[in-house]
């Protein structure tokens, strides 16, 4: 349940659901989300611009010429939460090529977890990943919790440009980049699939929070043949 | 569709389309983009007599050189904009901003620069023939959504504009008062007790400098490094407009209309609704104090920012 509710600057409503990460946590995060968004769908509620689920806070922008903190408040104190969203439990599976051209960071993976390449994707790859949240770049999903034998810090020096497509991992999160961006994360393959997509107007996003994701590796001739 | 449109004969730094921005998508990493400058985007538009929402075109420091193809329209800049017409023959007449402006075929309209302030808005009458992404024109350049496949313009683009019946012969204008100064009022953040009490002084005693980072996305700032004695991270969580966010090295950055959705450094404090349009024409090198405010305060002022943005428009009538 909702912890706090404060406001964050005089045009949204900051609900903090603790400090932990967690599926439970998130979960309920993620309903919140839905309940609210469906309201505002229906044109129920009036001045809500944007919420933003995250690991364990929902963020609830509003017109202040429409609406205030006040009474976006009391909508959510009276929320009326739905668990059962079946998008909730969407699995989609995601190709990835690891070949050496592509897995950017084995080296230092392996280094700081006395692993091999082998070990660490076998331990990668084994596991279905929950999506807790989607954003900072369009349709950027972060997925958890990886094997804890597997994890590690972010790069000293992040580079400048990570390749799109690119997977990667830090601590318990895997994510995908959407677009060629800045980051700092572990590089272990990449995938052609297409995990935004800006010209599909009714569905841009793949992955949303609350899906369940798993990876399935392809060789580099099935990567550079993938055809959606 | 029309045949009139306006020839990119120079692209100029950062120039695009946009309108009040692109709303519910921030769960999908989608940020709301839209005019940084909401009042003076506003203005443009009335000037031209169109929907307050209708699209314009944005420009940053250098600003487009266009060229008017098959038509005649009715046109006007706001912002603190210097720009020149060029008539069809050669005549140079020097703009004036916040008026409107007849425009016939083959004239050229140059946007030199904008002066004390980053940003500056073109409206026509009738608006552009373009069409909305998610309900918003706005072109956005980091996940290319939007106008122009998203992308800013080039040279050689074209910008077709909606035919009009241009009524408008009467000549509008709005005196347009700028008051602005360099104090930019906040509310205390979600993280606000991250930081050290000198931190918390130094925030609202002492004058940040505008760093060049500065873009749609959001501004850096220097001049003191504000000490953080819980954690210089946080899990990461949504952002809003005008969140300013203090990263490990001490330095804040103010989130503008292109910000990441979610970031993970600790949020010092908000920007209010009424001071967003103030605090992204802030210039690179120009200089900002932070006031604090109360949400009560807040909102009134915004009460008093939109009846000030209600005076101008109804100047137009």
């Amino acid at each position: 349940m909702i912890k706090n509710i404060s406001n964050l600057g005089d045009a949204a409503v900051y609900c903090d659901f603790g400090s932990e990460v967690n599926e439970k946590i998130n979960l309920n995060v993620i309903n919140y989300f839905n309940s609210l968004s469906k309201l505002v769908e229906e044109r129920k509620i009036n001045g809500i611009n944007n919420i933003t689920p995250s690991y364990n806070k929902l963020i609830i922008s509003f017109d202040l010429s429409v609406t205030n903190y006040t009474e976006i408040k009391k909508i959510i104190l009276n929320l009326n939460v739905n668990k059962d969203f079946t998008n909730n439990y969407k699995k989609i599976k995601i190709p990835i090529c690891c070949d050496d051209e592509f897995g950017l960071d084995f080296d230092r993976l392996s280094n700081k977890t006395k692993l091999s390449k082998e070990e660490i994707l076998e331990l990668y790859l084994n596991k279905e990943y929950f999506c807790y949240m989607t954003g900072f770049i369009a349709g950027m999903p972060f997925l958890g919790d990886i094997n804890k034998d597997i994890r590690c810090d972010r790069l000293e020096t992040p580079r400048v440009k990570v390749p799109k497509g690119s997977v990667g991992i830090t601590e318990q999160f895997s994510n995908i980049y959407t677009f060629e961006s800045p980051g700092g994360w572990n590089v272990i393959g990449n995938t052609p699939k297409k995990v935004f997509d800006q010209l599909n107007l009714e569905e841009p996003v793949l992955i949303k929070p609350g899906n369940k994701v798993s990876f399935y590796q392809i060789s580099k001739e099935e990567y550079l043949n993938w055809n959606e | 569709m029309s045949n009139t449109y306006f020839e990119i004969l120079r692209p100029g730094i950062n120039t695009t389309i946009q309108d009040n921005g692109r709303n519910h998508m921030y769960h999908l990493g989608i940020s709301v983009s839209g005019a940084i400058d909401q009042r003076n985007y506003k203005l443009s538009n009335k000037l031209v007599n169109n929907d307050l929402n209708e699209a314009v075109i944005e420009f940053a420091y250098q600003g487009p050189l266009l060229k008017l193809k098959n038509g005649k329209i009715n046109f006007s800049i706001t912002g603190d904009v210097l720009f020149k017409i060029i008539r069809q023959n050669s005549k140079i007449e020097d703009g004036v901003c916040y008026k409107n402006y007849i425009l016939e075929d083959e004239d050229q309209i140059d946007i030199t620069s904008t002066k004390k302030t980053v940003y500056g808005y073109l409206s026509v009458n009738g608006g552009f023939e373009l069409e909305k992404v998610w309900n918003s024109y706005s072109t956005n350049t980091k996940a290319n959504i939007g106008s122009n496949n998203g992308k800013k313009y080039s040279i050689e683009d074209k910008i077709f504009i909606k035919n009009s019946n241009l009524q408008i012969s009467k000549e509008t204008k709005i005196n347009y008062n700028d008051l602005s100064d360099n104090i930019i009022r906040v509310i205390k953040g979600t993280n606000f007790n991250y930081f050290s009490n000198e931190a918390q002084n130094i925030f609202f005693k002492k004058e940040f400098s505008v760093t060049k980072l500065a873009d749609r996305m959001g501004i850096r700032l220097s001049g003191h490094n504000l000490e953080n004695i819980v954690n210089t991270n946080i899990k990461s969580e949504g952002l809003v407009r005008g969140t300013i966010q203090v990263p490990a090295d001490g330095n804040p950055i103010i989130m503008l209309s292109d910000h990441g959705t979610i970031g993970g450094y600790p949020k010092i404090a908000v920007v209010i609704s009424a001071d967003l349009d103030r605090v992204g024409q802030l210039t690179p090198g120009s200089t900002v104090n932070f006031k604090e405010v109360s949400l009560e305060e807040a909102q009134n002022i915004f009460k008093a920012y939109t009846d000030d943005t209600n005076k101008y428009l109804n100047e137009c009538n």
